[in-house]
């Protein structure tokens, strides 16, 4: 447990003259659930768009399993191991659930498949497609969404949109999974639910999760450490009650 | 696994009728009554198939706006033929000397596609369209000016020429090209490369969240396109002589778009029967308008694209349509089949309409900037 997946050191960025982040500092455990919450415009989101190189930090850098990160791409980041859901849902929304399944896998080492050989249909074109269907079948099957495979992902309800997207990254066997605000949008009871399966996805695929959310509920039911960002910088750290308790915090949440 | 392996009349539909036409058109040319102006339309679509085809797997699949498609068929068609011409002088065998050229040219032209996609595709949407533009009016500018390929009187191709009052052998070929296009292109859309292809299309964002290399795959579509577009034009080099630069102006890459969206984006049969029907409809006007009258036919031929294109869209004829589109008669022979839920077998929803790219959009001033882009749901949720 006390190996450090993810570590951040001094990370920041700023677009002209503001400062988005600033010297974030955070430490993430291996199999941990994280938690990263903040009043509205805290730069949570713009965290995960460095850690996953949409954005290029200004000063600082990351690390997964001790691997410098910084400056790499997108696709390079997500083929280190990083994977991420979107805050407004960002599913392929004119194909079939289990096809966004599918592009999730695409760049799995034991799907590999040359362009010319599918150009062709050799044999080793439907030995891929048919592992695929299976392994994909097999996380839809997590997320109780296989009976949905042939749907369109556009007319799932809300919930499931939410759900694939997580089966989507979780396709991409990744060894830190983003999750931005995935209980958004969520009834309690759906919450609950999505909560079960985070947990059953942290110990199945031994993963460690980022998430951000601001159901603090949802946080303090699952995430043991948090890290607390008011204007791009850390308000509160530590353990999920103590940080949420902080004075500092709370003013920030409710004001004096 | 069953459902993996059922056949679709509809997966194979574009064989079919490809098929059926070259062997048709076979059987009456062996009886000796397939007039010459007839075989020579057969040419002419098929080389509009692999056109309308190829620039299909970058406009509607890719879902990017390229415009100088016919700047990739120039350079097959100069380049190409020049090469079959050289050829021709040391090999006796005429489908050999086509075939190697068809090969050569095309290569050459997806060499030209990598040349211009490497910069051109870090651009978006409009941008790319006009460096696209403007790589077609360079080509054929280019060859215009070379000494090579005969200036401004064009590369004469007499000598590779098919003669079609001899030998009507030259659309046998281009519709065995055509089938074998066919083949390439229906596989690389329905494999998990063309699944990828169509992730960038739907959302580009995600796809590279998802680890897709989007670079190489907008690269390979282009290259592909640009190869495909190569052979088409060492067909038409064959076809006709000479080979002359103003035939590969910007109208031509426009028709071949035309051609696209007429026949739906993504939607490979669409192209074929759209390429097939403008070719038609070009060769009669040509042939039947003469004099002061050929004036009229960009009328003519305006008119009959606005007609269909609203009869493609207009809401009221849709019931019209349902009834004699040949999709509609596989629907329904798919809809008993079919379990309450699905809504479409997960291996036919390549075929999926929607695009990124709206045609009213392109062609409309106003163009709003900045609008977080949110492709239209596809209309065809039930049956």
């Amino acid at each position: 447990m006390s190996e450090v997946v993810l570590k951040t050191e001094n990370l920041g960025i700023s677009f002209g003259g503001l400062k988005a982040v600033d010297n974030v500092n955070i430490e993430i455990k291996r199999k941990q659930l994280y938690g990263l919450v903040g009043p509205n415009g805290a730069g949570k989101t713009t965290v995960f768009n460095l850690l996953t190189g949409v954005y290029q930090p200004t000063t600082g850098c990351f690390y997964l399993n001790g691997e410098k990160l910084t400056g790499k791409t997108q696709e390079q980041i997500n083929h280190k191991g990083i994977a991420r859901t979107f805050q407004n849902i960002r599913l392929f929304n004119n194909m079939s659930v289990i096809r966004n399944v599918l592009v999730g896998l695409h760049n799995q080492p034991e799907f590999k498949c040359n362009p010319f050989v599918s150009l062709l249909r050799l044999p080793r074109h439907f030995k891929v497609e048919k592992a695929m269907r299976e392994r994909a079948k097999e996380i839809l099957r997590i997320f109780d969404l296989e009976d949905e495979r042939n749907n369109l992902a556009c007319n799932l309800p809300y919930g499931k949109q939410r759900k694939l997207e997580i089966a989507r990254a979780l396709a991409t066997n990744p060894k830190l999974l983003l999750l931005d605000e995935p209980a958004a949008g969520m009834n309690p009871h759906e919450t609950e639910d999505l909560m079960n399966i985070i947990r059953r996805i942290r110990d199945e695929f031994d993963l460690t999760i980022l998430l951000i959310e601001h159901d603090m509920k949802f946080v303090s039911g699952l995430c043991d450490e948090i890290t607390v960002l008011n204007f791009g910088t850390v308000l509160a750290q530590g353990k999920t009650e103590d940080a949420l308790n902080d004075p500092e915090v709370i003013k920030a949440y409710i004001g004096e | 696994m069953a459902k993996l392996k059922r056949i679709k009349i509809s997966d194979y539909f574009c064989y079919l009728i490809v098929g059926a036409v070259m062997i048709g058109s076979f059987i009456v040319a062996q009886t000796g009554n397939l007039p010459r102006s007839y075989s020579n339309l057969l040419v002419q679509v098929a080389y509009s198939i692999i056109l309308a085809v190829s620039l299909n797997l970058v406009v509607g699949f890719l879902g990017e706006l390229s415009l100088g498609h016919a700047g990739f068929m120039c350079v097959g068609a100069y380049m190409g033929s020049y090469l079959a011409m050289q050829l021709s002088a040391v090999v006796d065998n005429k489908l050999i000397v086509l075939i190697v050229s068809m090969l050569a040219g095309g290569l050459l032209a997806a060499f030209f596609g990598l040349l211009v996609g490497l910069p051109a595709l870090r651009l978006k949407g409009d941008y790319l369209a006009i460096v696209t533009l403007a790589f077609g009016e360079i080509v054929r500018t280019i060859f215009k000016n070379m000494s090579v390929f005969g200036k401004a009187m064009g590369l004469s191709t007499q000598s590779i020429k098919y003669d079609t009052r001899q030998d009507t052998s030259l659309y046998l070929v281009s519709f065995a090209t055509v089938l074998v296009v066919l083949f390439l292109v229906q596989n690389l859309v329905r494999s998990k490369h063309g699944r990828a292809i169509t992730a960038i299309r739907d959302n580009e964002i995600a796809a590279k969240a998802m680890g897709i290399n989007v670079t190489f795959y907008k690269l390979f579509v282009f290259v592909i396109a640009a190869f495909f577009a190569g052979m088409a034009g060492v067909i038409y080099g064959h076809y006709t002589t000479p080979v002359l630069y103003s035939f590969f102006s910007y109208n031509y890459s426009i028709e071949i778009l035309v051609m696209v969206v007429l026949g739906g984006m993504a939607s490979i049969n669409g192209s074929i029967i759209a390429a097939a029907l403008i070719t038609f409809i070009n060769f009669q006007l040509q042939s039947h308008l003469s004099g002061d009258l050929a004036a009229l036919k960009y009328l003519i031929y305006a008119l009959i694209l606005i007609v269909l294109v609203i009869f493609n869209n207009a809401p009221k004829l849709a019931p019209i349509k349902d009834k004699v589109s040949p999709k509609a008669m596989f629907e329904k022979i798919r809809a008993h089949k079919r379990k309450p839920g699905d809504i479409r077998g997960d291996k036919s929803d390549w075929r999926v309409i929607p695009t990124k790219i709206r045609m009213d959009e392109v062609l409309s001033v106003d163009l709003q900037q900045g609008n977080d882009y949110t492709p239209d749901k596809p209309n065809k949720g039930g049956n």
